[in-house]
């Protein structure tokens, strides 16, 4: 073992960088906190709350907490994996989740989260909410419906991309993308080169014409569950299916 | 672009030096005058202001003030607080909308009016109440909606709406308001007569380090409810480096039910801007500023003017009380209409032009707040406080109150209460000791608001108003025996779904989830098991939310659940077959038979 400051990360001792987040030292270490808004290379953002961790007895977003030496995280723990769950099912039930008819189905990370977390139906209510699809642009496709609200697009069309070709509108339940024309896709300077289009977690954000590409069975989540070993031992086979 | 539109623009960036950090005073003078931020104003202010289009679009949608679509002339905004609702609310708003022709949220075709209902303003003593533009109409009935109208109809001009001047300084030529004090009960701190300048000259005399001790000895404690230490916080802000620092005065009192800032601006604004300069001198910040919820942009030109004479007199701006290098200054910050800015750190981002999302922690104000300065925001009634402090002496104060909790609490107390008003009371009051100083005949429940916000029943009323007890900001709404809690409870629950900033998932859908939660309950349709889900909402919710909204929010729920437990249980029951009570066959295949028959949505 390497000399240095360390903290522990469920009884494990693990190094950290000064600067470094909680997530990022336990991604260096190869330990893995589940998490859906937080992407390397994108600026933290901590919306999601999926990689909540215990930092000495506080509950923290593991993304933007910083990580100091000798401090205390529980992840996989858990009082913490049912927060974790419970935050999914709201992710779920907020937006329009139809894994069956989603070209993302399989390389989802939403959904890959839903069968780490074995959840066969939410328990809460679906709230089916109307929301718009915008496919105004040639090449591209913005579908509202299974947005999560990551910003991960948000984040990267405005510090990779350069271009802040979106943003948030609203506010409380009524939050939504919004793209810089205030309008249509297609009236912005979006282009399918984007490195915006790389990033987003679900199916909300996505180049038109290559859906499908991948057969079943072959796709980034068939094999191997997100993050590795699964929490749930039990967890369902990936069939396809409403999560 | 019109070219009216433009020169405005052009006219207004330049009047806040062309600081894109100043997008909120742009938006909402752009508001003011073309009763929108329309797509092209927004053009405008991306070209001459330099701030970019989502950026501008997403401060604009945040706000309730604030709208990229036309709003009429004369925009009628009716308080839809709890209590308002209780006290015919509903029936004042049909009034409205009958007589305007208009639903809510709409706008005549003429473009001279729009209804809307909003947020808490503020005046639950006065309910049902609304604000007509700036200019607050009080304790309101049908009749009185339909004479509004018609004399707006007349001038359009709600300021010519006030007839009756309301006492104090409601009655001063630069604030010209109907509303009414309401000080029930002043108490020898915060609601007392004092010595003008006198707390700020003393302050003078003394070393910042020295000022700090004195609050510390006085033992204050923030009155925003958390309670938080102001010395300890000063000393943080003290200690952090950086030549520039800003103390942050929050009047942006939003929990529904509360009032007592608005009094406080009204009557003591004086000793609120003393308690900052002193504040300011102690942390080393040279610059203040006044973050004014726009629910009280009536007492705007009023504050203004206190300051232009506290400058006069040399108890602002530079060498204060003939200190050499004692500098403050003091600039009011206006709100546009959004709860969350109450959170410290979404009020930093609000006074930055930005969205009112609350920021991640750490780093904290105290170290990097405004501009990434240190930054205090401390409470109106804290730094009223300060003042206090100051010019009596700390043992003055902290000889009032108990131990760990030194000093007096304003309370807000509406409701169903014979004297709803303002109250001045030593900590460690009970609460039923209260309610009788406010008239309150047969209690059901009480609404405590605040971060540790709660409904108790009369098996708490021998509680106490205190940090260690029933903490609170000061709201205390009183509901009677023929009130229906989880109706309350519900209402309150809508408040937070609608105002959460909706940046993390546990606030932006577990508000929602709670509240239709609660909706099934009252329409008979819940089961055992809906109860056990509102305790896993409000844990998960509780322990992953990023700021103290959501980390408290559904306290009504579990609080109303935890006094009124009976009711609850005698509305929910299970279905003999084990099906879903909540499930309702009609609406869930409304869609299928919309498609099938080809009828419109």
């Amino acid at each position: 073992m390497s000399e240095g400051p360390r903290f522990t990360l469920d009884g494990r001792e693990i190094p950290l960088v000064p600067g470094q987040t909680v997530i990022e030292a336990a991604d260096a270490a190869g330990i893995y906190i589940p998490r859906l808004c937080h992407k390397p290379g994108l600026e933290p953002f901590g919306s999601c709350r999926v990689c909540t961790v215990k930092a000495n007895g506080r509950s923290v977003a593991a993304c933007t907490y910083p990580a100091s030496p000798g401090m205390i995280v529980e992840s996989d723990t858990e009082e913490v994996n049912a927060h974790r769950k419970l935050l999914l099912e709201m992710l779920f039930v907020e937006g329009n989740h139809f894994c069956m008819s989603c070209e993302k189905s399989g390389n989802c990370e939403l959904q890959a989260l839903g069968y780490r977390f074995a959840i066969a139906a939410p328990q809460l209510e679906f709230q089916f909410p109307v929301r718009d699809v915008d496919a105004s642009h040639p090449d591209i496709l913005i579908d509202h419906n299974r947005c999560i609200l990551c910003s991960r697009c948000v984040r990267a069309s405005r510090d990779l991309d350069k271009k802040e070709v979106f943003g948030f509108v609203g506010r409380g339940p009524h939050k939504r993308i919004a793209v810089s024309s205030g309008t249509r896709l297609r009236d912005t300077d979006a282009d399918v080169t984007d490195q915006a289009l790389d990033v987003c977690p679900v199916g909300a954000l996505l180049r038109k014409r290559v859906g499908f590409a991948v057969p079943v069975g072959q796709r980034l989540y068939d094999k191997v569950p997100i993050g590795g070993a699964p929490v749930v031992p039990e967890a369902p086979v990936a069939e396809e299916g409403r999560a | 672009m019109s070219t009216s539109l433009e020169n405005a623009i052009v006219e207004v960036c330049a009047s806040v030096g062309n600081e894109p950090s100043r997008l909120m005073d742009v938006a909402r003078e752009i508001q003011a005058r073309f009763g929108c931020v329309s797509a092209e104003a927004i053009d405008g202010i991306h070209t001459h202001l330099g701030v970019s289009r989502p950026t501008a679009r997403s401060l604009v949608s945040f706000y309730s003030f604030l709208s990229e679509k036309p709003k009429g002339r004369v925009v009628i905004r009716l308080c839809d607080d709890p209590v308002d609702r209780l006290f015919g609310h509903d029936r004042v708003l049909k009034a409205f909308s009958d007589e305007l022709g208009i639903p809510v949220g709409g706008t005549t075709t003429d473009g001279a009016f729009s209804l809307e209902r909003t947020a808490c303003i503020g005046m639950s003593d006065h309910a049902p109440a609304a604000l007509v533009n700036e200019t607050p109409v009080t304790d309101l009935s049908t009749d009185k909606a339909r004479e509004i109208v018609a004399e707006l109809r007349a001038h359009m001009s709600p300021d010519r709406l006030v007839k009756k001047l309301g006492d104090g300084n409601n009655g001063h030529p630069l604030v010209r308001s109907m509303v009414e004090n309401h000080i029930r009960k002043a108490g020898p701190i915060v609601l007392t007569e004092h010595h003008h300048g006198e707390a700020t000259r003393k302050a003078a005399a003394m070393s910042p380090t020295e000022v700090i001790r004195s609050v510390k000895a006085a033992r204050l404690r923030g009155r925003g409810g958390a309670g938080f230490p102001t010395g300890i916080k000063w000393e943080m802000a003290r200690a952090a480096p950086g030549p520039r620092k800003f103390l942050v005065c929050n009047a942006d009192e939003g929990e529904p039910g509360t009032f007592k800032d608005r009094v406080l601006l009204t009557e003591f604004p004086d000793r609120v801007f003393a308690g900052m300069t002193i504040a300011g001198y102690a942390i080393g910040a040279r610059e203040g500023i006044l973050y004014l919820r726009a629910e009280y942009a009536y007492l705007r030109r009023f504050l203004e003017d206190v300051l232009a004479q506290r400058r006069a007199e040399g108890l602002l701006g530079k060498s204060i009380a003939a200190r050499h290098s004692f500098d403050f200054d003091i600039r009011i910050q206006m709100g546009a209409g959004a709860y969350v800015c109450g959170e410290e750190s979404a009020l930093l981002n609000s006074c930055e032009g930005l969205r009112g999302d609350p920021r991640n922690r750490p780093p904290f104000p105290a170290q990097k707040g405004y501009l990434g300065c240190p930054t205090i925001v401390n409470n109106v009634e804290t730094l009223a406080c300060v003042a206090r402090i100051l010019d009596a002496g700390p043992a003055t104060f902290s000889e009032y109150g108990t131990k760990q909790s030194a000093g007096s609490k304003l309370l807000s107390i509406s409701g169903d209460v014979g004297m709803a008003g303002v109250y001045e009371v030593p900590f460690g009051v009970t609460l039923r000791d209260v309610l009788t100083m406010a008239d309150s005949r047969e209690t059901q429940a009480v609404q405590i608001g605040g971060p540790s916000g709660r409904m108790v029943g009369p098996s708490e009323f021998d509680r106490t108003i205190c940090y260690d007890d029933l903490a609170t900001g000061g709201a205390m709404a009183v509901f009677g025996p023929d009130r229906n809690p989880i109706e309350i409870a519900r209402l309150y629950m809508e408040f937070f779904e609608d105002e959460s900033c909706g940046f993390c998932t546990p606030c932006r859908v577990g508000n929602g989830l709670l509240r239709r939660g609660l909706d099934k309950v009252l329409a008979g349709r819940g089961e055992p098991s809906d109860l056990v889900q509102f305790e896993e909402v409000a844990r998960t919710m509780k322990a992953t939310s990023r700021c103290g909204l959501g980390q408290t929010s559904f306290n009504p729920v579990l609080t109303t659940l935890a006094s009124f437990r009976p009711l609850f249980d005698s509305l929910v029951k299970e279905d003999p077959k084990k099906f879903r009570r909540s499930f309702d066959l009609e609406a869930s295949t409304r869609e299928a038979a919309r498609i099938r028959t080809g009828g419109a949505r």
